[in-house]
């Protein structure tokens, strides 16, 4: 026998077309992610331009949301959704964190499985539920308790000031954080599941306390994955529009009181597309989904930007981190 | 292959105290350590000596790690594990009521198989231990002084507030080393200290370990039985016993001076493991 036969092919070409199968369709797959996204955002600049040409970027600046005269502005719905989003993960995150770290570090074993298992359910709660909740418990109680009680404690301040009522911006706040602490959590759980217990041990080993050892070495180690956990948690709390549009009492205007009735740009877009009555206000909802994705797209991007310089080695919890974000960036070598 | 027979060489070394000249500052007797009903450690008798490098060796599972995670209550963490029997420190009962786990870490240092830098700077990662135990005078000092000792000051003192999880990982090691004495314990313990590195990383370990100990104890566990010739004073060799009742635990089969041990062991079954004919 030659040389040559030996190497030669023996395997039958379906065989072969396994490599270009697997490359064509994974990166097809991709592409499709990609495409997807792109389609989107023009749609949306293609229908948001009727807006766009009347109003400009004024638009972005004005307040008013006037269907009878035809004038639309989307600033008091970027204040109340960067309002109810930043509290609601403001309150969120320490909850969450304080969850992660009881079932990742405190909680006997078999407390830990049940209890992490009702967190992520509390995620898979649809979100009209929740909103639902919102109207027939939480409105009620924020009326007739948490509001008269803030009001009597904090009320020289102006943020717990003004009428009582269950729908408003405080109410909408409390939503999204039922809704953002298992996700938070959950991811931050994971986070500090894939700290190795070497740390963890290293730490104890000088003599440290289990608090010392928490916030010396775990809570560094998972400092990255918890920013993305956060915006994880504040992307989702920034695009809610159902629970948001059931609670919020859905009002234009600035206000700096949290009892006020608001609303945010997810909530408009979803409460008034199919009642539009003219074109223009059509275009100018299309107008706030641009700007909603915008805001979306950056806060995914400003925490990608905000990890990356500190994410360099430590290899496994970027499986966290991955799972978390789906990003490709972020691939462990 | 011809050098698992051979004998071991056992590097000269100081003269070692005589035995009545020796201070013990572990003294255990008729320990045993039970992780559940599981027995790993059984009726261990055994004086671990000041400013001495004690080896413990022994084939895998024979409890070498777990006697020596008794010795700073790092068996403490896990939640099923029980002692019986007696553990003292400077002659007071490691295991007796109000003495405080955090405490024992503090005198009894730590190093372990993986290098496991803290997730910060250099730095920081040594002068960790002494912020929390409020040694936070003279930091800088210390912690230079830690570093030197630990034979990796040059390496990085332009560079100490880099991350240490940029190092090597002989060089992680040994900052794992300078953190552990940069609290001034009075014991350290090595838990296979050099299995994940390279020759001249673990040979720059076992040096380090000489100059150590002038000032402190050590205790070494490690399947290298050239790095126990090498590196230790006193050798105790683990071995597996099954007992009646089918619980496999580890047991002190013998403990003597290094010397000894591998050229002239008093039992069979440490002659078998040291010549490589079993284990």
């Amino acid at each position: 026998m030659d040389k040559k036969s030996v190497l030669e092919r023996t395997r039958g070409r379906l065989d072969r077309i396994g490599d270009p199968a697997l490359k064509a369709i994974t990166f097809a797959a991709a592409a499709l992610a990609v495409t997807v996204l792109g389609l989107i955002a023009f749609e949306l600049v293609r229908g948001s331009r009727l807006a766009f040409h009347r109003f400009g970027l004024g638009f972005v600046t004005s307040q008013t949301w006037d269907a009878i005269h035809n004038q639309f502005g989307a600033l008091s719905l970027i204040f109340g959704t960067a309002v109810t989003s930043i509290l609601a993960i403001a309150i969120a995150t320490p909850l969450a964190i304080a969850i992660a770290l009881f079932l990742t570090e405190l909680a006997p074993k078999p407390v830990r499985a049940l209890l992490g298992a009702l967190v992520e359910m509390l995620a898979a709660i649809p979100s009209v539920i929740l909103g639902l909740w919102g109207i027939l418990v939480l409105g009620p109680f924020v009326q007739n308790q948490l509001e008269p009680f803030l009001n009597s404690t904090l009320g020289f301040l102006p943020f717990f000031r003004g009428p009582h009522s269950g729908t408003g911006i405080l109410t909408a706040i409390l939503i999204l954080t039922i809704m953002v602490v298992p996700i938070v959590a959950s991811v931050t759980r994971e986070l500090f599941a894939t700290v190795p217990p070497e740390l963890r041990e290293g730490a104890l080993a000088l003599g440290a306390t289990r608090w010392e050892m928490v916030r010396g070495v775990l809570l560094p180690a998972a400092r990255p994955g918890i920013f993305a956990a956060v915006a994880l948690g504040f992307g989702r709390a920034v695009g809610e529009a159902m629970a948001v549009l059931m609670v919020i009492g859905s009002q234009i205007g600035i206000h700096l009181s949290l009892f006020a009735h608001s609303d945010t740009l997810a909530a408009r877009i979803a409460g008034q597309y199919n009642g539009s009555s003219t074109n223009l206000q059509t275009s100018s909802l299309v107008y706030l989904a641009t700007i909603l994705l915008v805001i979306s797209l950056a806060v995914n991007i400003g925490a990608q930007l905000l990890i990356k310089p500190i994410d360099r080695r430590p290899r496994r919890r970027r499986i966290a981190l991955d799972r978390a974000f789906e990003a490709q960036g972020l691939s462990a070598d | 292959m011809e050098a698992i027979k051979t004998k071991i060489e056992v590097t000269e070394k100081e003269r070692l105290p005589v035995v009545s000249e020796r201070e013990a500052v572990f003294e255990a007797r008729d320990l045993a350590v039970y992780y559940g009903d599981q027995r790993a450690i059984d009726g261990v008798n055994l004086d671990i000596y000041q400013r001495l490098i004690t080896a413990i060796i022994g084939p895998s599972g024979c409890g070498k790690s777990t006697f020596l995670r008794t010795l700073n209550r790092m068996n403490d963490l896990v939640p099923a594990a029980r002692l019986t029997g007696q553990l003292r420190y400077r002659g007071i009962d490691l295991y007796g009521p109000g003495v405080d786990a955090v405490e024992v870490r503090r005198r009894v240092g730590m190093v372990f198989q993986k290098p496991n830098p803290f997730h910060s700077s250099i730095y920081d990662n040594v002068a960790y231990g002494l912020r929390i135990l409020g040694m936070k005078k003279d930091l800088d000092e210390r912690v230079e002084k830690a570093l030197r000792a630990a034979a990796l000051w040059d390496e990085v003192k332009d560079r100490l507030k880099d991350s240490a999880l940029g190092l090597s990982g002989g060089q992680q090691q040994r900052l794992c080393i300078a953190r552990a004495i940069a609290v001034e314990p009075e014991v350290v313990l090595f838990d296979e200290p050099a299995s994940a590195l390279d020759p001249i990383s673990t040979s720059a370990i076992e040096d380090l370990m000489h100059e150590l100990k002038r000032d402190y104890t050590l205790v070494i566990v490690t399947h290298n039985m050239q790095q126990a010739a090498r590196v230790a004073d006193m050798t105790a060799f683990f071995g597996l016993d099954v007992s009646p009742d089918g619980n496999r635990q580890g047991v002190l089969v013998e403990y003597d001076e290094t010397e000894k041990i591998f050229t002239n062991p008093s039992d069979k079954r440490t002659e078998g493991y040291v010549t490589g004919r079993f284990g």
